[in-house]
């Protein structure tokens, strides 16, 4: 089965691309899944379920969406191959700028939208810039010009990058991007692969639930802002 | 290979400005000694804590350092000209051949006409993605009468059309000044400060009303908009072909938007039902069940009529700065 991890910050577009996407799989004869991750709620299930297409959700809740998804992952592929899907997507929302969910060798795809402005994709990290391919989205309702300049930074923070554009509402550029996404290698299992990068740490006592503010209740991986020299 | 790492940062910010913008999109500020270090030992003194909250290690800014050299560098290189494009035919909706071999040329206009949902979208994706009997109409594009090189479907620089949209916004909050500077620099043109004015002046030609270069873009009127987007696509844009989705016929003047993209030498497609834009083109093709059905020429005999219809086109433009002026239409 082929395994492709697909994310982006919230409202990008990654379900309406995925959807389109699958479409042209659907017309090379591929028969595809979708594993949504989300933090709290989403619904974007049932629009995968609308069309047909087998699709698990995950709620990531009050963890760090980035550590469900890595440890969910695995068990995410497992059932793809026992549905004996030909290719399965996970699709998961880049909820924080320093989330990091790619995978060595497991192609990775990163949607970003023209309407989040040109000093967007600086401020993301790894989700991007390790990203084997960039999908750029919203493009009817910006300027060429803005079209340019954006996939210009893009290429700045990215430049080994399949930068391509597509369109979610009417589909341009879907079925080129499933052609790249078609040369992706096939896997048996996630066992003992690698993230591209560490994901962002978080092990304090607000993880376990602690409430109160005050430098006495924070303990473990804690940080402090740098006021200079006039504070106290 | 240049071995990049090797050079003095001060040289090379000298000799490759863009380096500034891949060292801000990574939050690394120089200090004073820096500039005189090479890229190497700059990128191995910086603190590995700090770069990793930032999603980035030593190792892999160096990588990304090196790969983004190779990008600008191969994106400053000189494109060899597109001359023409030619379209081979495929299959429609029905599993009909289509029976054509089209070759456009610089400089030409060609509209594509057919109801909604027709093709004429899937036609324009096939010659952006250059498709070569991989797409659902199984078509084939070539440049210059040949396969073009595969770089050209992937690289951002290499892109073959530039598409003008119809409902077409700006979000970014600048000025009209700003915003084209912004633009020329992405795209390494030389002497962005004349490339700049150039467009403010040829947008102005063809707007209705005039607009200054410190107007903010985003309260420029529709017809401002498209004719400063003509423009700069004009003038800016690297691809040859230049995709136009109906030019609205107000507030900008179409005859000259056209004749400022043929003397930029670009290929113009031309997704439109109005008879003015059409008759101004070469050809028409036409697009039916998902195929092209035919393609006209538009003869000596169509192109007459194009006087009779500006003259329409002319009084309707009157009777709309009338009302613009606060005037009546009772005698018109």
């Amino acid at each position: 089965m082929k395994f492709i991890t697909i994310s982006g910050p919230p409202s990008s577009g990654k379900t309406s691309v995925i959807l389109k996407v699958i479409e042209s799989f659907k017309q090379k004869g591929y028969k595809s899944g979708v594993v949504k991750f989300d933090c709290l709620v989403t619904d974007d299930d049932k629009l995968y379920e609308a069309k047909g297409i087998p699709v698990k959700k995950g709620l990531s809740g009050g963890l760090c969406p980035d550590h469900f998804f890595v440890s969910n992952v695995e068990a995410c592929v497992e059932w793809g191959i026992d549905l004996n899907l030909d290719i399965l997507i996970s699709e998961s929302a880049g909820l924080c700028n320093r989330c990091s969910p790619h995978i060595k060798g497991i192609t990775a795809v990163c949607v970003i939208d023209n309407l989040s402005g040109v000093n967007t994709p600086k401020k993301i990290g790894p989700m991007l810039k390790f990203a084997d391919i960039v999908v750029i989205t919203k493009g009817d309702i910006v300027s060429q010009a803005e079209r340019e300049v954006f996939a210009s930074r893009v290429k700045i923070v990215n430049p080994k990058a399949t930068i391509i554009n597509v369109n979610g509402i009417t589909g341009q550029g879907a079925f080129e991007l499933a052609t790249l996404l078609e040369d992706t290698e096939g896997i048996d299992t996630l066992k003992g692969k690698q993230l591209r990068f560490s994901m962002p740490a978080a092990l304090c006592s607000y993880c376990l639930g602690e409430t109160r503010i005050g430098e006495s209740y924070q303990m473990g991986n804690v940080r402090k802002m740098d006021f200079g020299g006039d504070k106290g | 290979m240049k071995d990049f790492l090797k050079l003095i940062i001060g040289n090379g910010l000298n000799e490759f400005p863009y380096i500034a913008d891949f060292l801000d999109s990574y939050g690394l500020v120089l200090r004073d000694d820096d500039y005189e270090k090479s890229f190497f030992s700059y990128f191995n003194s910086l603190d590995e804590d700090i770069l990793e909250d930032k999603g980035i290690n030593i190792e892999i800014l160096k990588e990304q350092f090196l790969q983004f050299m190779i990008a600008m560098e191969s994106s400053v290189e000189a494109d060899s000209d597109v001359e023409y494009i030619t379209i081979l035919g495929g299959y429609n909706k029905f599993g009909e051949k289509e029976d054509i071999e089209l070759c456009i040329k610089k400089g030409e206009v060609v509209s594509i006409v057919g109801p909604t949902g027709s093709g004429k979208s899937r036609l324009l994706a096939d010659i952006e993605w250059i498709a070569q009997g991989d797409t659902p109409t199984r078509r084939h594009i070539l440049v210059n009468g040949k396969l073009p090189d595969k770089k050209r479907r992937f690289s951002i620089d290499h892109k073959l059309v530039a598409q003008l949209s119809q409902n077409m916004n700006f979000v970014m909050d600048l000025t009209v000044e700003e915003f084209i500077k912004m633009h020329a620099e992405s795209r390494l043109v030389e002497s962005v400060e004349e490339k700049v004015s150039i467009i403010i002046n040829e947008a102005n030609k063809l707007a209705g009303e005039k607009f200054l270069p410190d107007t903010p873009i985003t309260s420029l009127s529709g017809g401002q908009s498209r004719a400063l987007m003509i423009a700069d696509t004009a003038i800016l844009s690297k691809s040859p072909i230049v995709l136009i989705d109906e030019i609205e016929n107000a507030g900008i003047d179409r005859k000259k938007a056209l004749e400022l993209l043929i003397k930029e030498e670009k290929i113009v497609l031309m997704a439109t039902h109005d008879p003015i834009l059409a008759l101004m083109g070469d050809r028409r093709i036409v697009i039916k069940n998902g195929g092209i059905h035919k393609v006209i020429d538009v003869t000596e005999k169509e192109k007459s009529n194009l006087d009779y219809l500006q003259e329409l086109d002319n009084k309707l433009l009157e009777l709309r700065n009338k009302i613009r002026q606060g005037e009546t239409l009772e005698s018109i």
